[in-house]
């Protein structure tokens, strides 16, 4: 068990570093950023100047290891355009995108398991065809096709709906959340929503297929045979087991999602992270930019470790066979 | 060397043909897609005009709605956008280039895929090990991420959004040929052309690769949807392409800020064709996977 974790750890550590490795020089190689800072009347000396104030006179190794040194204490440089560490920006930002991600994984939930389980349990009815049918739609449309299509709907044309930005916020635990006032349920619906469509087809899916498994299985059998109600051998029994692969999935999928919300907030102008990337790009604020690509990536080696290990510890055929090949 | 050729599993060319006529649904997608085809390639030649030639455009019709027509009596069958471009003329121009970004994209990563899978198939071993350590480390980020990070670093361009597509679409083709190929590498026909002393190139791409076929081409037909769609999505954040090739990705994200105002049909038309190549491009692959029947 030790050594599965050691071993899948010091891969988590070489895939950060190879991950940093190419941020660094890839953002720091391939284009100059003293063009950034040099006003138009800058001569020789002062771009010298502005050089050895960024250090770029250093050899790029030391650079590089200045900048690793940096990240290991929490220092992702400063943002040109904010003036403040980029860290702070991004745990200020964070709150919002968090919120936005868990919120569009309730709704996957909520709606995708009761439309897979029917499509499970009658594969051939026509509803079951419409269901199975919405979920490759959700699968193969474009995420920011789908929240434009929201916004002429419900904003333009019916003018239900918010179409921009965050609505009034709580602070919980110094964190300022939207979901407990009204308000910011109202700002939060259409962007969970459309963020929640893949997650929500992938979860149809899984249900749908685990259904058709499980329930010609012997247990399914016996508890209907002990005279258990259809509804709990369906809500207890059947659930219980195909749970698992699905919660595995949308533990992986976390990721995918918080990389998806950059569409979603720059759609619904969220001020998330997401948001403040697309901005970052817009002015190149390289330390922001940089920032945020490292933070995303170390949160997402560190969720594929935390399921990886997790699973490990549920399902023993894992650590013990299934991590040669 | 009729010998050996692999027991046919899927049925001539014509059997699947006709099986694949049996779904409405696929001969539609079929027809959409030839449709959008071909309107990409007679493009130049379709469009009522050139919308990137300025001398053809005229700002005085910006925002026109869908059936207008110009001062000079040339109608605008689908309105125009905010630099008074025909927006029939820029979507046709528009396919053009979604077109050709999926298209190459998809072919190259099929090449680098297959090269990758078949060699870590006929080899195994550590090569195999390596190289699928690689692809299992590529598939475990999502898409749109690794996409991301390459188009920050390398800036816009067509070439460039063309390597950032293959990068991330190389190793769905390399999983799945490995797997395909492992199968046939198993098969008595591979052992009789060993047999025959045939060298290592020609049991893999003369009989081994022609054998894996079926199953690349529903792959390259849904990764090819797949990469119209995140090539249009990264246009849309303003990472893809340069304003100057612009994608139906790009006159979406154009016509987005006309939105609010009720001008849909700026991002709402280019939007429209581009769903219907996504979605004709998807039921295609599902259809062929079907009539195929590769082991996917």
């Amino acid at each position: 068990m030790t050594e599965f974790i050691v071993r899948r750890l010091l891969q988590a550590l070489l895939v950060l570093a190879v991950m940093t490795v190419l941020v660094f020089f890839g953002v720091n190689v391939v284009g100059n950023p003293v063009y950034i800072f040099a006003s138009s009347e800058c001569d020789q000396p002062c771009i010298n100047a502005i050089v050895k104030d960024l250090g770029l006179d250093r050899p790029i190794w030391e650079q590089y290891w200045v900048f690793i040194g940096n990240m290991l204490q929490g220092d992702l440089g400063n943002s040109f355009t904010h003036g403040v560490p980029a860290m702070s920006l991004i745990w200020e930002r964070l709150p919002a995108t968090l919120e936005l991600a868990f919120c569009a994984l309730v709704i996957a939930l909520v709606v995708g398991l009761p439309l897979g389980t029917l499509a499970g349990l009658r594969p051939h009815h026509w509803t079951s065809r419409v269901i199975m049918a919405f979920s490759m739609i959700a699968f193969s449309v474009p995420v920011f096709w789908i929240g434009l299509i929201m916004i002429i709907v419900f904003s333009v044309s019916l003018g239900w709906m918010p179409a921009v930005g965050r609505g009034d916020t709580v602070e919980v635990f110094g964190a300022e959340l939207s979901f407990l006032t009204l308000d910011g349920l109202h700002h939060l619906a259409m962007p969970a929503t459309t963020l929640s469509l893949i997650m929500m087809a992938m979860v149809i899916r899984l249900t749908r297929a685990g259904m058709r498994e499980v329930l010609f299985s012997d247990y399914i059998k016996f508890a209907r045979a002990n005279g258990i109600r259809e509804r709990r051998v369906l809500g207890v029994h059947v659930m219980r087991n195909i749970l698992i692969p699905i919660v595995t999935v949308l533990g992986m999928e976390f990721g995918g999602v918080i990389a998806f919300a950059v569409v979603v907030e720059s759609i619904f102008s969220w001020p998330g992270v997401g948001k403040m990337l697309i901005d970052a790009i817009a002015v190149l604020d390289r330390p922001l930019i940089v920032a945020y690509l490292i933070f995303v990536v170390i949160m997402f080696v560190t969720l594929n470790l935390l399921v990886d290990v997790l699973y490990s510890l549920l399902d023993p055929r894992v650590r013990l066979g299934g991590n040669s090949g | 060397m009729s010998v050996v050729h692999a027991p046919p599993r899927a049925g001539s060319v014509g059997d699947v043909w006709q099986r694949f006529l049996r779904s409405p649904a696929a001969v539609a997608a079929l027809v959409t897609f030839t449709a959008f085809c071909l309107a990409a390639i007679f493009a130049p030649w379709i469009a009522p005009q050139n919308p990137y030639d300025l001398a053809q455009v005229d700002i005085m019709d910006s925002l026109l709605p869908p059936g207008s027509e110009s001062w000079t009596g040339m109608p605008y069958y689908l309105g125009t956008d905010g630099q008074g471009r025909d927006m029939l003329s820029a979507i046709l121009y528009g396919i053009r280039i979604s077109l050709v970004v999926g298209l190459s994209s998809g072919v190259i990563a099929l090449a680098v895929g297959t090269l990758v899978g078949l060699v870590a198939a006929y080899r195994g071993g550590w090569v195999d090990t390596v190289l699928m350590r690689i692809v299992d480390l590529q598939l475990s980020f999502p898409t749109i991420l690794v996409a991301l990070i390459l188009l920050v670093i390398l800036g816009r361009g067509v070439d460039k959004i063309i390597f950032a597509l293959v990068v991330v679409q190389w190793a769905y083709f390399a999983r799945t040929v490995r797997g395909v190929a492992l199968v046939e590498g198993a098969r008595e026909y591979v052992d009789a052309a060993r047999g025959l002393r045939l060298g290592h190139m020609r049991i893999l791409l003369g009989h081994i690769l022609p054998n894996c076929l079926p199953t690349m081409l529903v792959v390259a037909t849904m990764q090819m949807a797949a990469a119209i769609s995140l090539e249009a999505t990264l246009s849309f954040l303003g990472l893809g392409l340069p304003p100057t090739r612009p994608s139906l990705g790009l006159l979406i994200a154009n016509g987005f800020d006309y939105l609010q105002s009720g001008r849909y049909w700026i991002s709402v038309l280019p939007g429209l064709v581009l769903l219907a190549i996504i979605v004709s491009a998807n039921v295609l692959g599902d259809r062929l996977r079907d009539t195929l029947n590769p082991h996917l």
